[in-house]
C-alpha cells in the first residue's frame, strides 16, 4: 500500500530532479542510482530541508508539499539518519537520545526508550561524548537517536559511506532489522548494490533526476542491466533461500533454493532455517552443456536459458537464466555463446564458485 | 599636585558600569535576533543591512553623536515624543546615552553572533527539526549552545566598547556628573583642568580593564569547552 506520494521537482542549474513514485508504508526501501543522480536531494525534500522544491508531497492524507508551499520538516514526524550523522557536539550521546525521546514523550509508540537502547546496544555508550565516538558508534547513536523520534518514516543517507567495510560489516545486521524490529518503514539511500541486496525488499532506481525502474529487488536488479545505475561489472541477479546446513569443519553453508536446487557457500553464520539473500554477480556464473567431472567449482545448477543479450562492440553477452522460479544471469563471452550454440529454451548447467558470493548474508523476514 | 595617581572618583566608573551593563543587555535581546535573522537569510537587503549594523565601526562618533543629538532634540519627532510620554529629554540624559551606545556598540553584539551562527550552519538544524524541534527550540537548544562563544565574544566586545566611548557621549550626553558623566569624559575633564594624577587613575583603571577583558576573550577562545558533555 502506498504510504507516501510523491510527484515533485527540484531545479538546479543544469540539472533537474523529477520524480513521481508511490512509498510504501512498510519494510526498507532502497533508493538506488549512482553519485549524482538526486537520490540524496529527493530524501531532503521529503524531510522538508529542500525549500526549492515543488509539486505534491502526501503521506497517507496529510499533505506535505502542495506547489510551493511546504509543512515544515519538524511536523513532518520524518526521521533522518545523515550520512555525517549529526550528533549534537554539546550533548552527550544520553544527551542526544534524551533530545529526541523528549520531544516525542507525546506520541503513541509501538516501542520505548530501553528497547531501542538494547536493540542498538548503546548502553554502553551513554556518558560518552558524542565527538569521541568511533564511526561505527556514531552511525548506531544517530539511528538510535532518529527511532526515540517515534518517526512515522526513517529516511536514510548513506549511513555507511563513510565506513570501512568491517564496520560497514558491523553496522549491516542492526540496520536490517530496524523495519521489523520496529515497525517503522525506512527508505534507504545508497549507490552500494550490496547494500540494497542485503537490505532491502524494494528497489527505486534512480537516474539523471529519474525514476528508471522500481519494485522488488530481484526482478528490479535484473531489469537494471542499465550500465549507468548498476555498472556493467556489477550486473547480477539475487538468489533467495533458506538455509538447511552448516558444515562447520568446513566453514560451508548449504542454502536451499527451492525446486530441488541448492548452493553451497562460505559460512553464513545463521541458523538453520533462517531466510537468506544472495547476490550472484553475472560475471561469477560460468556455463556448460553437461555437467563436467573433475572441477574445482562447487555450484552446478541445472538452469534454462530464457533470453540472449549480446552486448554490440564488446566480447561480451549477456545470458538470463531461470533456475527454478528464479533468475540468474551469466556474462559470458559472445564466442562462448557461438561455440555452445545457446539458444533460448536450451537446457544448460550454471556454475557459481562458492569464493564468488558477497560475504555478508542477512536474515530476510 | 605631582602626577601621582591619587584616590578614584567611583562616580563616574560606577555609572560607566551601569551604562555598559545596560547597553550589553539590551543589545544581546536585539542584536541576537538580527544576528540569527542575518545568518538565516536569502533576502536581497541583506547586504544594506549588514552594512547598516556596520556603521558605527567607520563612522566618526562625532558624525553618529550629532545626528542622534538631532534626532533626540524635543523639537524633533523622536525626541518631542520621548518628551511628551515621559516628562523628560532624550539628549543630555542617562536613558539617551543608553539609547545611544546601543547604536554605536550594535557591530561588536551583532558580528560576533551572526559568525557564530553561520559557523553552526544548516546541519545541526536540520538534524533538531527531523528529531521534532520546532526553530525556536532548535534555536535555544542547538544553535545557542553550539554559538556560545560567539556569545561570549560578543558580550565581552560590546561591554568593553560602550566603556570606552567618548564622542557620542560628549555630543548626546554632554558632562552632566551622575547622569551622563562617564570615565572617558571625567578624563577629558581631568586633562582639561590640568588635574593629572586624577586622569593617571582613571587611565590606569581602563587600561588594566581593557587588557583584562580582551586577555580573557583570547582566552576562552582557546580553551572554552564547546565540546561539552564527556565526563
Amino acid at each position: 500500500m502506498t504510504a507516501l506520494s510523491v510527484d515533485i521537482r527540484v531545479d538546479f542549474p543544469g540539472f533537474a530532479l523529477e520524480v513521481v513514485h508511490g512509498f510504501e508504508g512498510q519494510g526498507l526501501t532502497a533508493l538506488f542510482g549512482p553519485s549524482g543522480c538526486g537520490k540524496s536531494t529527493l530524501l531532503r525534500v521529503i524531510a522538508g530541508f529542500e525549500t526549492s522544491a515543488r509539486g505534491r508531497l502526501a503521506y497517507g492524507d496529510e499533505v506535505w508539499l502542495n506547489g510551493r508551499r511546504g509543512l515544515a520538516p519538524h511536523r513532518r514526524g520524518v526521521g533522518y539518519v545523515f550520512q555525517d550523522t549529526r550528533l549534537f557536539p554539546h550533548l552527550s550521546v544520553r544527551g542526544n537520545l534524551d533530545y529526541a525521546d523528549k520531544r516525542a514523550a507525546d506520541l503513541p509508540a509501538r516501542y520505548g526508550f530501553d528497547d531501542v537502547v538494547d536493540a542498538l546496544d548503546l548502553g554502553p555508550l551513554f556518558g560518552r561524548g558524542a565527538t569521541t565516538l568511533s564511526g561505527g558508534e556514531r552511525q548506531r547513536v544517530a539511528m538510535g537517536r532518529a527511532l526515540l523520534s517515534r518517526p512515522r518514516l526513517l529516511l536514510m543517507d548513506e549511513p555507511l559511506a563513510a565506513l570501512d567495510t568491517r564496520r560497514k560489516g558491523e553496522i549491516l545486521p542492526y540496520i536490517a532489522r530496524l523495519p521489523g524490529v520496529f515497525g517503522v518503514p525506512v527508505i534507504y539511500v545508497t549507490h552500494a548494490i550490496e547494500e540494497v541486496t542485503q537490505l532491502a525488499d524494494r528497489i527505486v532506481a534512480l537516474e539523471a533526476g529519474r525514476v528508471v525502474a522500481a519494485g522488488g529487488v530481484a526482478e528490479t536488479l535484473e531489469r537494471l542491466d542499465l550500465a549507468g545505475v548498476q555498472g556493467r561489472f556489477e550486473a547480477g541477479a539475487v538468489l533467495a533461500g533458506h538455509v538447511v546446513a552448516q558444515d562447520s569443519d568446513m566453514h560451508l553453508t548449504r542454502v536451499d533454493l527451492g525446486g530441488g536446487l541448492a548452493l553451497e557457500v562460505p559460512e553464513i553464520r545463521l541458523p538453520v532455517g533462517e531466510a537468506v539473500r544472495l547476490r550472484v554477480r553475472a560475471r561469477d556464473v560460468a556455463l556448460a552443456l553437461a555437467r563436467p567431472a573433475g572441477v574445482s567449482i562447487r555450484n552446478m545448477l541445472e538452469a534454462e536459458v530464457l533470453r540472449v543479450e549480446v552486448e554490440a562492440e564488446t566480447a561480451y553477452a549477456e545470458v538470463l537464466l531461470a533456475l527454478g522460479g528464479q533468475h540468474l544471469r551469466a556474462r559470458v563471452t559472445r564466442a562462448a555463446l557461438r561455440d555452445l550454440e545457446v539458444v533460448p529454451g536450451q537446457k544448460l548447467v550454471a556454475m557459481i564458485k562458492a569464493a564468488a558470493f558477497d560475504r555478508q548474508a542477512l536474515p530476510r523476514g | 599636585m605631582g602626577s601621582a595617581m591619587v584616590a578614584p572618583d567611583l562616580g563616574p566608573l560606577w555609572l560607566t558600569a551601569q551604562l555598559a551593563g545596560m547597553t550589553t543587555l539590551l543589545l544581546l535581546l536585539l542584536g541576537t535576533p538580527l544576528a540569527w535573522w542575518l545568518a538565516q537569510t536569502r533576502a536581497r537587503i541583506k547586504p544594506v543591512v549588514e552594512a547598516v549594523t556596520a556603521l558605527p565601526l567607520v563612522l566618526p562618533p562625532t558624525v553618529l553623536g550629532f545626528y542622534m543629538l538631532v534626532l533626540f532634540s524635543p523639537t524633533a519627532a523622536l525626541g518631542g515624543l520621548w518628551l511628551k510620554v515621559t516628562g523628560t529629554t532624550l539628549t543630555f540624559s542617562f536613558v539617551g546615552l543608553v539609547v545611544a551606545s546601543v547604536l554605536y556598540s550594535l557591530p561588536f553584539m551583532v558580528q560576533p553572533l551572526q559568525s557564530a551562527f553561520e559557523a553552526v550552519g544548516r546541519g545541526p538544524l536540520e538534524a533538531a527539526a527531523s528529531l521534532r524541534a520546532g526553530p525556536l527550540d532548535a534555536f535555544f537548544s542547538v544553535a545557542s549552545p553550539l554559538a556560545l562563544r560567539g556569545y561570549l565574544t560578543a558580550v565581552v566586545l560590546t561591554f568593553a566598547h560602550t566603556v570606552g566611548e567618548f564622542g557620542v557621549v560628549l555630543m548626546v550626553g554632554g558632562n552632566i556628573p551622575g547622569q551622563t558623566r562617564v570615565v572617558s569624559i571625567q578624563i577629558y575633564e581631568h586633562v582639561e583642568t590640568i588635574d593629572y594624577a586624577a586622569a593617571h587613575t582613571l587611565a590606569a583603571i581602563l587600561l588594566v580593564f581593557s587588557f583584562v577583558v580582551l586577555l580573557a576573550v583570547y582566552v576562552l577562545n582557546r580553551r572554552f569547552p564547546i565540546h561539552a558533555g564527556v565526563r
